[in-house]
């Protein structure tokens, strides 16, 4: 028999009190943990997908979209820019790198992105197994929609419109996509793509009719019209892509329909040479349909609006944990007054002063470090529901069984306020007086 | 040589009155009655024999020790070790188990009794049958039992007993006052009981009756 055992039998006398007590406790710690969690998972996928971004070149509408749609792949893109329009800028000395992005299909969902090699380069996303994708209608998929779509070198598909499954089913096209490749996880946003040469893109919607232009934002309103401008003319001008994806692009002229000029892209990355590009480059795109959109300043703004949300929740959070310390402490020094013959008799059997003091002390932290430990797997279990929701709608995953450094603060703070609100209490059995307690029988 | 001895004691209130205890000493194997009506100071008489109250003035020696040479821990501890208290109405740690509760009094003053000695004691004073029950499931008698058997099963020298008897019905509390004699005298211990249970007053020869002339 320990003092530790009574203690613990201690708290379970009064359930009623001990359960109320875990409930707000493991709620408050839950809520405080589970942001800690979410926030430094969305900040590290932010910060790892925005890398050396610094702009993103595409079609005019909202900067924050344009960012969320060609950064991180989560919303629907602005619309799409002329790649002989986009010349002028991403041909600049200040801008040393422009990594080309096309959308247009999916295949279950998961979008199919018409880019160069260099996207996944630049990423630095190594291959696990097969090639990287050369020739149109070869693909090199991301890891996590790999497992998830079940693809296998060797295996082909045909992709669907737009960038969501839904209602598009029945106006797949009829090329067939081949797995060439696939890469290792590196938890930035390659993983949940499919990677193909922007050619398979440009092939994909030239073969076809023109109404299929409209859907899901590939081709905006204007530059609609301007295509079909285009097509009556059957202008061929000879290649002017010479940016880095240049060589690249040699098996394009396979397509005597391709048209360089009217070729669009969803979105150019951008990677400035020069320190004075943010000076030089907004002045480019100024009266074209284009915009210039800085990843570090959008995310930045999403941030702040976030942040506000994070912190009333957290100052919720810290709120119901004030109030469980209360409750620890109101439910120790209740408990104190019914139990005084009971401490009283432990004295008389020979207990000392510190060993009562101690056994109200342990009693007190039992039950915070309790709730501490259901809190932490709540916040755990509430991740874990998140991240399946994440998963429906954005392809994307939390990690649950992480723990942060932050968390090592929650726990020792809470364990030692845990100590403060059980202390009183304990000093009181401290300093109780035997002898009068037993008198008032 | 004397298991417990008195010399003029006396304890004042701060707010009260002024009491003052006759002197007296029990030898091994010796029951000595206590009686006073309420308001003597019986009860404050019992905590100054136990330590667990100390005197204004005067002295109370165990087993040899002046209580007064010891205190804070030290005192707990020669308590837990030699004096075994039994109060009127019994108070138990009350998420423990029977047997849980009486195995306390070792666990605090430090003493080495095992599992099967406690079980023994429990079953000499016929609770065995209870040891894995809480102790508020307990009718009054039976609590009372098991507070005799934690107040013995140290094997301690001295058992002072405050009213043992004066909850129970006639028949209980004649199997209460027995149950002491008999555990004394196996322990070779001197029993004394501080009552005003008038039932008793026949039972025990050797006797001290405080009165309020004795303030």
């Amino acid at each position: 028999m320990k003092i530790i055992f009574i203690a613990w039998k201690n708290c379970w006398q009064k359930a009623g009190a001990t359960t109320l007590t875990l409930l707000l406790l493991s709620f408050g710690v839950g809520i405080i943990s589970m942001m800690l969690l979410l926030e430094n998972q969305l900040s590290d996928k932010f910060n790892k997908n925005i890398k050396d971004i610094d702009f993103v070149l595409g079609a005019k509408g909202s900067p924050l979209q344009l960012i969320l749609a060609n950064v991180y792949h989560i919303d629907a893109p602005t619309g799409n820019i002329k790649v002989s329009e986009a010349q002028k800028i991403i041909k600049n000395p200040t801008v040393k790198e422009a990594i080309p992005l096309a959308y247009g299909d999916n295949y279950e969902g998961w979008r199919i992105v018409g880019t160069t090699p260099r996207y996944a380069e630049f990423y630095e996303v190594k291959l696990k197994e097969g090639k990287v994708f050369e020739t149109p209608f070869e693909v090199t998929v991301g890891s996590y929609a790999a497992k998830e779509l079940g693809l296998k070198l060797g295996q082909t598909f045909k992709s669907n419109h737009g960038l969501d499954k839904e209602g598009e089913e029945e106006e797949g096209h009829d090329q067939l996509f081949t797995v060439v490749g696939i890469y290792e996880a590196s938890g930035t946003v390659i993983d949940r793509l499919i990677l193909t040469p922007v050619e398979s893109i440009w092939e994909v919607h030239n073969h076809g009719d023109h109404e299929e232009s409209s859907h899901a934002g590939i081709v905006s309103a204007e530059e609609h019209d301007a295509e079909l401008a285009h097509e009556d003319d059957h202008a061929h001008v000879a290649d002017t892509l010479n940016n880095d994806h240049a060589h690249e692009d040699e098996h394009m002229h396979e397509d005597e329909h391709a048209h360089e000029e009217d070729h669009e892209v969803t979105a150019y990355l951008l990677i400035k040479r020069l320190p004075m590009a943010p000076m030089i480059l907004p002045q480019l795109v100024k009266n074209t349909n284009m915009q210039l959109a800085l990843p570090a300043i959008e995310i930045n703004r999403l941030n702040e609006n976030f942040g506000i949300g994070m912190s009333v929740v957290k100052a919720v959070a810290i709120l119901i944990m004030i109030i469980s310390f209360l409750s620890v402490f109101i439910s120790l020094y209740n408990a104190l007054r019914e139990r005084q013959y009971e401490l009283a008799i432990l004295r008389t059997l020979g207990g000392r002063r510190i060993q009562l003091f101690i056994l109200i002390l342990l009693e007190g932290f039992f039950m915070v470090a309790l709730g501490l430990i259901i809190g932490l797997v709540l916040s755990r279990v509430g991740i874990t529901l998140l991240s399946d929701m994440a998963k429906d709608s954005f392809h994307d995953e939390f990690n649950a069984m992480i723990f942060l450094p932050q968390e090592y603060y929650l726990v020792g703070i809470t364990l030692g306020l845990g100590v403060v609100a059980s202390l009183l209490p304990a000093l009181r059995a401290f300093f109780m007086d035997i002898s009068k307690t037993l008198s008032n029988d | 040589m004397a298991i417990i001895q008195t010399t003029n004691l006396q304890y004042t209130f701060s707010k009260g009155p002024e009491l003052i205890f006759p002197s007296f000493q029990a030898e091994e194997n010796s029951e000595l009655l206590i009686l006073g009506s309420s308001g003597t100071g019986k009860t404050t008489l019992l905590h100054l024999l136990a330590g667990l109250r100390k005197p204004t003035s005067g002295e109370v020696e165990v087993n040899g020790v002046k209580l007064s040479s010891l205190s804070g821990a030290s005192l707990d501890r020669f308590r837990g070790k030699n004096i075994g208290v039994v109060f009127q109405t019994s108070h138990f740690v009350q998420s423990l188990s029977v047997l849980d509760n009486i195995l306390l009094a070792p666990y605090f003053s430090n003493n080495k009794v095992s599992k099967s000695d406690a079980e023994k004691m429990l079953d000499r004073l016929n609770i065995l049958s209870k040891k894995n029950k809480k102790t508020s499931t307990l009718s009054v008698g039976e609590q009372q039992r098991v507070a005799i058997a934690r107040a013995l099963l140290n094997n301690p020298s001295l058992i002072l007993a405050d009213e043992p008897t004066s909850a129970l019905d006639d028949e209980n509390a004649k199997d209460v006052l027995n149950l002491l004699r008999e555990q004394t005298h196996a322990l070779k211990a001197a029993l004394l009981i501080v009552t005003h249970d008038n039932r008793l007053k026949d039972e025990v020869k050797q006797r001290i009756e405080l009165t309020a002339s004795n303030r």
